[in-house]
């Protein structure tokens, strides 16, 4: 019914999260439709991104210079990393704009399970940040996870180590906006446990 | 073919977008597997945390399909253990232990209660005797049971503080002492019972630790779950001296 190029299109659009075969179809008509408004500069814009985008050798951020652009603000405080589990946790948190610190991306959990163990992390690089002397404080942001805590155990074990370095985590409790009905049990113990005096 | 029954999560792992393939130890039917349909959505991810105790409702075609479970949580025993890196660590081990060691869609209810005990009583006093006793009864209930009851030697029933590597049988101190540097350690709570320090907990899963590997894992070329040698290590950490 339709060339090889365009089943080729469909077939490589399926595969992005969120699309489906039928899905796909649909963005690749749409997509040939409007080929000189959006098919011709996206297909730009995808091959610019592909050539232009490295992992940032400080941090693990994906950005298009290296050191990644948080990682060259002087405005933020080196002093703090957020180690966070991957690159979609980063720009999160820069979403929110509620840190001004440096980000540590480790690429994953601990996961003895799947085989997952330290040396296939980006702990190292965290270690040799640690220790440059710089750095005060350690945010573990891991997710409230089996896994995501498991390596926030390990990484303050190792942390600890090191002299003068603080390391906290983040709280785990009710969301802002959720009701307590909702909540379930997990975080409804979280959130007692991590009570303030008020 | 559906079934309702209450599991542990023992392991997930991402199938697709947003499903993921469960593995539960139910009381019913051990160790099980089932597709849980939007199981990395932020709503179901706390429920298929392991260690979890869920009520599950299993669906499928024909049995000897993979099917899709449905849960709810009974008891959040992840979120308890999540702040304390010991108690993560056991919960981690013992999931890891059991997922490895049974096989699938074959009823252990002796483990399963054994595995209700640990997770009941993590965060309590004493609570890692309990993983050694859960890793006796997993090596019982898999036909390589240890027998602690007299001196394989001399039928003495005293005295007992070693076991042979090569018969699983407690051996009086006595009768051990000329191989004394070839026999396993066996700590004193495993017999006559009392409580456990953390010493005689670390002695108790070398020596489960030795026969599993032996009988459970080296045949299927495995190593002992990572997870276990990780509690291990705090173990190790926090026994004094």
């Amino acid at each position: 019914m339709t060339g090889p190029e365009i089943d080729r299109l469909i077939q490589l659009l399926a595969k992005l999260p969120g699309l489906g075969p039928r899905s796909a179809r649909r963005a690749a008509l749409h997509l040939l439709k409007k080929r000189e408004a959006l098919m011709t500069p996206l297909a730009q814009a995808i091959g610019r991104a592909a050539e232009a985008i490295r992992t940032c050798s400080v941090c693990g951020n994906l950005d298009t210079t290296d050191p990644c652009a948080v990682c060259a603000d002087t405005r933020r405080d080196a002093a703090l990393i957020c180690v966070v589990e991957d690159v979609a946790d980063l720009w999160a948190l820069e979403r929110g704009r509620v840190f001004a610190g440096g980000y540590h991306v480790l690429g994953g959990t601990l996961s003895a399970l799947d085989g997952v163990g330290p040396e296939d992390l980006n702990i190292a690089g965290l270690m040799r940040r640690a220790r440059n002397g710089v750095v005060r404080e350690v945010i573990l942001a891991t997710n409230a996870t089996v896994d995501g805590q498991t390596t926030a155990h390990y990484l303050a074990d190792r942390l600890a180590e090191i002299e003068g370095i603080k390391v906290s985590r983040l709280a785990h409790g009710v969301p802002v906006g959720g009701e307590l009905d909702y909540l379930d049990e997990g975080t409804l113990a979280a959130a007692l446990k991590a009570r303030r005096a008020m | 073919m559906d079934w309702i029954d209450d599991g542990f999560v023992l392991h997930t792992r991402e199938h697709g977008e947003n499903a993921i393939v469960a593995t539960l130890l139910t009381r019913e039917r051990g160790r099980h597997a089932g597709l849980v349909h939007g199981g990395m959505s932020s709503r179901q991810r706390p429920t298929w945390q392991p260690g979890n105790l869920v009520r599950v409702e299993w669906r499928a075609r024909l049995v000897e399909h993979l099917g899709t479970f449905k849960g709810e949580v009974l008891a959040a025993h992840a979120a308890r253990a999540l702040d304390d890196p010991l108690e993560l660590g056991g919960l981690s081990a013992a999931c890891a232990l059991i997922d490895g060691a049974l096989p699938e869609r074959e009823p252990h209810p002796a483990i399963y209660d054994g595995f209700v005990a640990l997770m009941t009583a993590i965060g309590h006093e004493g609570w890692p005797s309990i993983l050694v006793r859960l890793e006796l009864g997993l090596l019982q209930e898999l036909g390589f049971g240890l027998d602690l009851e007299k001196c394989a030697a001399t039928g003495v029933t005293e005295g007992l503080i070693y076991v042979s590597p090569k018969t699983a049988r407690a051996v009086s101190a006595e009768a051990g002492a000329p191989y004394a540097d070839r026999l396993l350690k066996l700590p004193p709570f495993l017999v006559v019972g009392g409580a456990a320090g953390i010493e005689d907990v670390l002695l108790g899963l070398e020596l489960t630790g030795y026969f599993i590997e032996r009988h459970v894992f080296w045949p299927h070329n495995r190593p002992l779950p990572p997870a276990r040698e990780r509690f291990l290590d705090l173990l190790r950490r926090q026994a004094p001296g």
